[in-house]
């Protein structure tokens, strides 16, 4: 009984600390990105700006939240929740630590992608239920953009999982100790990257949301608390995917003794996040073609290499 | 004639009795000018419309001329554009602003300034010319106009209309050479009766209007509303504007059936009582012998149940009222009860008039179309005090004949100066019985002067004269002797026009001129009849009730009435006072709907705020039985509103669903099938131009977002308007609307009130889309009107009496005009005016206080001695505050004050 | 596919370059003569109120946002009777400004303008006109127009001839 109690307990901090460092990201990248560009960023409210955060929660929590009339509105309520549900449900199997972790699934990496899936649908019945031409033109470039991506995405894991020989992120974790996947994976985790950075659409590859020709996109008629749920849903698809890249690549908790192994972990992580907003600083956003054929044109083609190569080396060397 | 000609090498076809000038702009090509004007014509004095014509198609040199001056010929070669014509059109521009000053900041014409248009138009931007300015003097020049000579760029156009077209002889020329000027002799109030015309002749801002100067608003901002003029029965087009809910001016609106281009000053400066401080703007309850102000709907309840606790309530109508008001309100009370709001002599002779314009025996002419005939008899009307746009168009008419000369030696119609050179100030056959001087004598070729019974007998020994089978003869051997003169003159005209009217309340007059014309029209001519009517609606008014003030009177009793409802009239003015008096004390509720306070609603126990012209919509009817519909310009920012709309609400029957214009004419035209043209007089509200309303204020109408800011800084929602296909913003349609629906002129390039051009098919003639209005009456080939046989006893002047006379005076004569500022000034002083052999036998003097007896009670006026008022007749200025309510003409003594 | 690792690379060093933000209440910027803030109305020469309520400024405002009425004083001479600005719809634009053929209206270089309440952002003409010439010194219109309105006699102005004797008999 204790057990099942601590185990929830455990559930409800994981997912309360996921959200928290969500939103503190906004004011992390509101902060880094001001820095690459010259600026302060918020530096009013509270020490450095960090109430900012709570501000906004404020702000949004206050806001009319409004749903066109011209929308169907089962679905246009439903949309975003499905996304924070399949991210949240995501970190389900993230070991954090080898004590901190919702659930040790044996096919938790399939279950990572499986979620990953599932977060289309959102964005693409926001897009739909909005009755609005700019949305589903977003929904329609997410609903593409998503699928082709999520193709060499699981294929470019298919490396870690004959390395490891197992779905299981623990077991993939305590597969390299000595030696980080990302070294003889080092294709594998460049395209895991990539095809992270459009599963979240984050910038550069804000296609669907492409705010210079689509108004906001997928998300153009939402407003206070459901457009802040695809806000923060945003924040906590980059904490995932960088958790799943230091999972999968890094060694995720595993480090020299000094520091506690979440420490290793949240340093791992927080670096790949620092990489995301880095990204959004530097490069602009390319056409909707460009991104396809850089999908399907090369990176595709080299994941199936990379499975290949992988393949046979380790039937060739037995490992 | 039709004409092929080459304009910059592209072919047109076009009419060949024009200049070229006015066929550019026809053809919608921009051609500045200054001098031409499309109904004063060509005198080639500016030089601005200067284009090159060529010899041949094989001439590429050619040579400059002035557009105006030049005919159209089949097959000529011309350019607008050659560098050489535009040169000298920029540099003549540039030679006419040497000495125009730098004052378009201050002067009212800028923004919507011709020379501004033109000079934009040439090109000419910089000044170069670095020396002084030539300067004048100004000129009072009376309430209506201000003269602010240093603009003039000497184009004669004032001197053309005032003296030439308008026949005004105060304003002139004056000096040479560069310092030419256009005033008067020595400062003083102009005496033209279209003076006001000046404004919008002047192609620049040496002629304002001075009561827009005291409220000075640039054209851009005005709020404006198609709408028609109501201070006389011709019922001019105007157009009314509006800024910061005053009204601001009254500009004409062109109608090539009714007014052209031109207004008299009574409908261009008579606006201001519109924004009278005596205005009624919320509904008032007598509560202890004084008014109190209740709310709308307050207001309307409590008529409501009066109304409908008692069914006897009666309404009393009024000439200047709407035709829906009018019909609204004969629905209210049921048409036993609804009675017309004028005297009984008035309202017969008004349904007589409409009896003979109804049988259609002879035409009746519009107002523009009497400037074609070319033999005018007027019987018994002071046209220029009556019917001043009519004075004016028959000046045009005394043209017609002698301009044949110049026809004769080739010269084209619209060659002004050598039509004038040719003509050399004659006029044609032009007669005028009248009972005093008017002035249009001076154009006249045989006055008659007499009483009015004498007048209408004069009248029948010519139309006798005419067709000998009437049983007309002549009172005397002089008489005889003029009317041989006169018929024989109207035999010879080819259109031969007979002018007659109410203005004496005499039924003969009226019969005396319909036989003329009956007669003219049995001999073969093609003659034309006019009737002058007191009101603007007058025609309308007579259409929907036949029982009169006097009736209502009779019939009103202590017991039997309780409640009556005046609509829009001062009883005052049109019945005896004791007499009135004692009619309103029989009610327990007077019910009043009026604009200004007056005697009717001082004696009234609720008051209704009803709409001038420039607040209600509505439909009236002219003299010559032209409907025509008004628009509200603005919605006032309190509870005034078309009278329509408050006995719509005040009817059980429209308690459900909001009525609107529409809706009030399907019924009056359902109840009155006869006038079923009211419907399609303009289009309904539904109407659209490219799916927009269209828009009452231009497109640059500025301060929409801090007009109200004082009030509360959100800008409130513009008014509706479910009554009009217009809108009360600058939002719309932009282009040319129905002209029926033309609130304001504008073209690109063309900001002045010269824009017009683009409005019409070919300059000066009919707007795109027909000109505005729908005649009741037309004639009727097979019509078998009877000649009228009333042979009325000569006027017998009684022993020691005077038959006193109504003497009309442009301002004053109208209740309504006569409380604008600027009119007031014009207004006479009551006078008496007297015979000068009458007075020299009783040893009166010109100014003498006499003693007259006005219905019983004794009041003193000044003696005027007025040239050609018969013996034995006097006459009083009609319409004054001093002389309201006198039923004309009566019998009086006089004597001097003081000598009992 | 070097340029974007460039790209990246570059903006990254920027963590190290001086920041541009002024850090506005504390430090302010001085502003040219010629900025484009708050708008006043101004006065003559003759410390007279320059506007002559010619409506130009209205009619030039983009968002319609300067609303005015002429009137007269008893020598002829126009001014506003009341003039208006909601700045609370005012874009700063100028136009007004380039429209003004008096010089009267003119823009400051003072934007500190904002209110709590939205109504305090309609200025009358009283808390427009202030007791300067502004930034155009010098020019008094009513001395170069050709109208006599109290300022100087007909033919008095700049580049005026005397008024011309329209009776005398010499051509």
């Amino acid at each position: 009984m204790i057990d099942i109690l601590l185990h929830i307990a455990l559930v409800i901090g994981i997912m309360l600390g996921l959200v928290m460092i969500a939103a503190g990201l906004i004011w992390l990248e509101r902060r880094t990105l001001a820095l690459w560009q010259d600026r302060y960023g918020p530096n009013r409210t509270g020490l450095f700006g960090t109430l900012q955060v709570v501000a906004d929660m404020i702000k949004i929590f206050f806001k009319e939240d409004w749903i066109p009339p011209f929308a169907d509105k089962k679905i246009f309520v439903v949309a975003p929740a499905i996304l924070m549900i399949s991210i949240l449900l995501s970190f389900a199997v993230v070991p954090f630590t080898p004590l901190i972790g919702v659930v040790n699934l044996n096919i938790g990496l399939l279950f990572f992608l499986g979620m990953s899936s599932f977060g289309a649908y959102s964005i693409v019945l926001a897009g739909w239920s909005s009755n609005n031409k700019y949305s589903l033109i977003g929904a329609v470039r997410a609903a593409s953009q998503m699928i082709s991506y999520e193709v060499f995405m699981g294929l470019s894991l298919m490396g870690v999982v004959m390395l490891s020989g197992s779905f299981n992120m623990r077991d993939i974790v305590l597969a390299q100790q000595g030696r980080w996947f990302f070294i003889p994976q080092f294709l594998g985790f460049i395209i895991f990257f990539i095809a992270g950075i459009a599963e979240t659409r984050r910038l550069p590859f804000d296609i669907p949301e492409a705010e210079s020709e689509l108004v906001a996109g997928y998300h153009s008629e939402y407003s206070g608390m459901k457009f802040g749920m695809f806000f923060v849903g945003e924040y906590l698809g980059i904490t995932l995917i960088s958790a799943m890249t230091t999972t999968l690549f890094l060694g995720g908790w595993l480090g020299p003794a000094f520091l506690p192994p979440i420490f290793w972990f949240l340093i791992k992580m927080f670096a790949f996040i620092l990489f995301f907003i880095l990204l959004r600083a530097s490069l602009p956003r390319p056409r909707s073609d460009q991104l396809m054929a850089l999908g399907w044109k090369v990176l595709f083609p080299l994941s199936m290499l990379n499975v290949l190569v992988t393949g046979a080396l380790v039937l060739y060397f037995k490992l | 004639m039709m004409a092929k000609i080459f304009i910059d090498d592209k072919p047109y076809e076009v009419d060949g009795s024009k200049n070229l000038l006015e066929t550019a702009l026809s053809i919608g090509l921009n051609l500045p000018y200054f001098c031409w004007h499309p109904a004063m014509h060509s005198v080639g004095a500016c030089r601005q419309c200067a284009i090159i014509k060529y010899k041949d198609d094989d001439d590429k040199k050619g040579k400059l001329v002035m557009a105006c001056m030049e005919p159209v010929a089949d097959n000529l070669h011309i350019s607008i554009e050659a560098p050489e014509a535009h040169a000298f059109r920029a540099g003549n521009v540039e030679a006419l602003m040497t000495n125009h000053p730098h004052d378009c900041p201050v002067c009212d014409e800028g923004g919507e300034c011709h020379l501004q248009d033109m000079t934009v138009m040439t090109g000419h931007n910089e000044r170069r010319y670095c020396y002084t300015k030539r300067t004048h003097n100004n000129q009072y020049l009376g309430p209506f106009v201000n003269h602010e000579m240093n603009r003039c760029i000497q184009c004669y156009r004032c001197v053309r209309f005032y003296k030439d077209y308008a026949g005004g002889k105060d304003l002139d020329v004056f000096a040479a050479h560069n310092d030419v000027y256009f005033g008067r002799q020595e400062e003083g109030v102009l005496e033209s009766e279209f003076s006001g015309n000046l404004v919008e002749v002047c192609p620049t801002g040496v002629f304002t209007d001075k009561t827009l100067k005291k409220h000075y608003t640039r054209k851009w901002d005005l709020t404006n509303a198609p709408s028609v003029c109501h201070q006389c029965s011709l019922g001019c087009n105007i157009i009314a504007s509006e800024r910061y809910g005053t009204i601001r001016r009254v500009l004409s609106r062109f109608n090539g059936d009714v007014n052209g281009y031109f207004l008299c000053d009574r409908g261009r400066f008579g606006y201001e009582y519109i924004n009278s401080k005596n205005r009624i703007i919320t509904p008032a309850r007598l509560v202890n012998g004084s008014f109190a102000a209740i709310t709308a709907g307050d207001a309307v309840q409590e008529i409501k149940a009066i109304i409908n606790t008692e069914n006897n309530t009666i309404g009393i109508g009024s000439p200047k009222a709407s035709m829906e008001s009018n019909f609204l309100l004969r629905e209210l009370v049921g048409p036993a009860n609804f009675y017309a709001g004028v005297p009984a002599r008035e309202g017969k002779l008004i349904r007589q008039v409409i009896a003979i314009l109804d049988n259609g025996k002879v035409k009746t002419p519009s107002l523009s179309e009497a400037k074609t005939y070319d033999a005018v008899f007027i019987l018994g009307e002071d046209l220029t005090n009556t019917a001043p746009m009519l004075a004016l168009s028959l000046r045009q008419a005394a043209k017609n004949e002698p301009n044949e000369i110049a026809r004769a030696v080739k010269i084209p119609d619209w060659n002004d100066a050598a039509t004038r050179e040719a003509v050399q100030g004659a006029t044609g056959p032009f007669f005028i019985a009248a009972a005093h001087d008017t002035k249009l004598d001076d154009i006249a070729t045989g006055i008659y002067h007499a009483s009015p019974d004498q007048i209408a007998g004069f009248g029948n020994a010519v139309a006798g004269n005419i067709n000998r089978q009437l049983n007309f003869v002549a009172a005397d051997a002089e008489i005889e002797k003029l009317s041989d003169t006169i018929s024989a003159a109207l035999l010879a005209a080819k259109k031969p026009l007979i002018v007659a009217g109410t203005s004496l309340y005499n039924e003969a007059i009226v019969q005396a001129a319909a036989n003329i014309a009956y007669a003219l029209k049995d001999r073969g001519k093609d003659a034309g009849l006019i009737y002058i009517l007191p009101e603007a609606n007058s025609i309308g008014s007579a259409l929907l009730a036949d029982q009169y003030l006097e009736d209502a009177f009779a019939q009103a009793s202590p017991k039997e009435a309780k409640s009556v409802i005046i609509l829009e009239n001062d009883l005052y003015q049109r019945m005896d006072k004791t007499a009135t008096d004692t009619f309103l004390q029989y009610f327990t509720n007077v019910i009043s709907l009026d604009y200004l306070e007056n005697a009717t609603t001082r004696n009234s126990t609720l008051l209704l705020p009803a709409g001038t012209f420039a607040e209600a919509d509505g439909t009236i009817i002219s003299n010559e039985g032209r409907a025509q519909r008004f628009y509200q310009v603005h919605v006032p920012k309190n509870d005034v509103r078309s009278s329509w709309k408050w006995l719509a609400e005040l009817m059980a029957a429209y308690d459900s669903s909001p009525i609107n214009l529409d809706a009030v004419i399907d019924r009056l035209t359902a109840a009155f099938p006869a006038l079923q043209a009211i419907q399609y007089v303009a289009p309904s509200a539904g109407f659209r131009e490219d799916t927009q309303k269209i828009p009452r204020s231009p497109q640059r109408y500025s301060g929409r977002t801090a007009i109200n800011a004082d009030m509360h800084v959100s800008e409130p929602r513009p008014p509706a308007d479910p009554d009009s296909a217009l809108s009360y913003t600058m939002e719309g349609y932009v282009g040319i609307p129905p002209p029926a629906l033309t609130p304001f002129y504008w073209s690109p390039g063309w900001n002045s009130a010269q824009a017009i051009n683009k409005y019409q098919i070919e300059v000066g003639g009919e707007l795109h889309g027909g000109n505005p209005g729908k005649r009741l009456f037309e004639p009727d080939p097979n019509s078998k009107a009877a000649y009228f046989n009333s042979t009325p006893s000569a006027c017998s002047p009684k022993e020691g009496q005077y038959m006193v006379l109504p003497l009309y005076h442009i301002f004053g004569s109208d209740e309504l005009s006569a409380q604008s500022p600027a009119v007031a000034e014009r207004v006479p002083q009551p006078y008496i005016a007297l015979n000068d052999s009458d007075a020299g036998k009783a040893g009166i003097v010109e100014g003498a206080i006499i003693e007259i007896l006005l219905s019983g009670n004794k009041k003193w006026l000044p003696v005027k001695l007025k040239m050609g008022l018969p013996q034995g007749t006097a006459g009083l200025p009609k319409g004054l505050q001093e002389t309201a309510g006198i039923i004309y003409p009566f019998y009086t003594t006089i004597k001097i004050a003081g000598n009992d | 596919m070097f340029s974007i690792l460039r790209s990246i690379w570059l903006t990254f060093i920027h963590m190290f370059h001086k920041r541009v933000t002024v850090e506005y209440p504390e430090k302010k910027n001085y502003l040219p003569p010629r900025h484009r803030g708050r708008i006043v109305l101004t006065r003559d020469p003759d410390n007279q109120e320059r506007c002559v309520g010619c409506y130009l400024c209205a009619v030039a405002c983009p968002v319609d946002c300067i609303s005015l009425q002429a009137t007269e004083d008893e020598n002829g001479r126009r001014s506003a009777e009341f003039f208006r600005i909601n700045f609370s719809r005012c874009i700063l634009c100028g136009y007004c400004e380039e429209a003004c053929p008096t010089d009267a209206i003119q823009l400051i270089p003072d934007f500190e303008m904002a209110e709590y309440n939205r109504q305090n952002l309609v200025y009358e003409k009283e808390d427009l006109l202030i007791d300067g010439q502004g930034k155009y010194p010098g020019y008094n219109f009513f001395k170069h127009a050709g109208v006599d309105a109290g300022v100087k006699a007909k033919g008095e102005g700049i580049d005026e001839e005397k008024p011309v004797d329209i009776k005398k008999l010499m051509p």
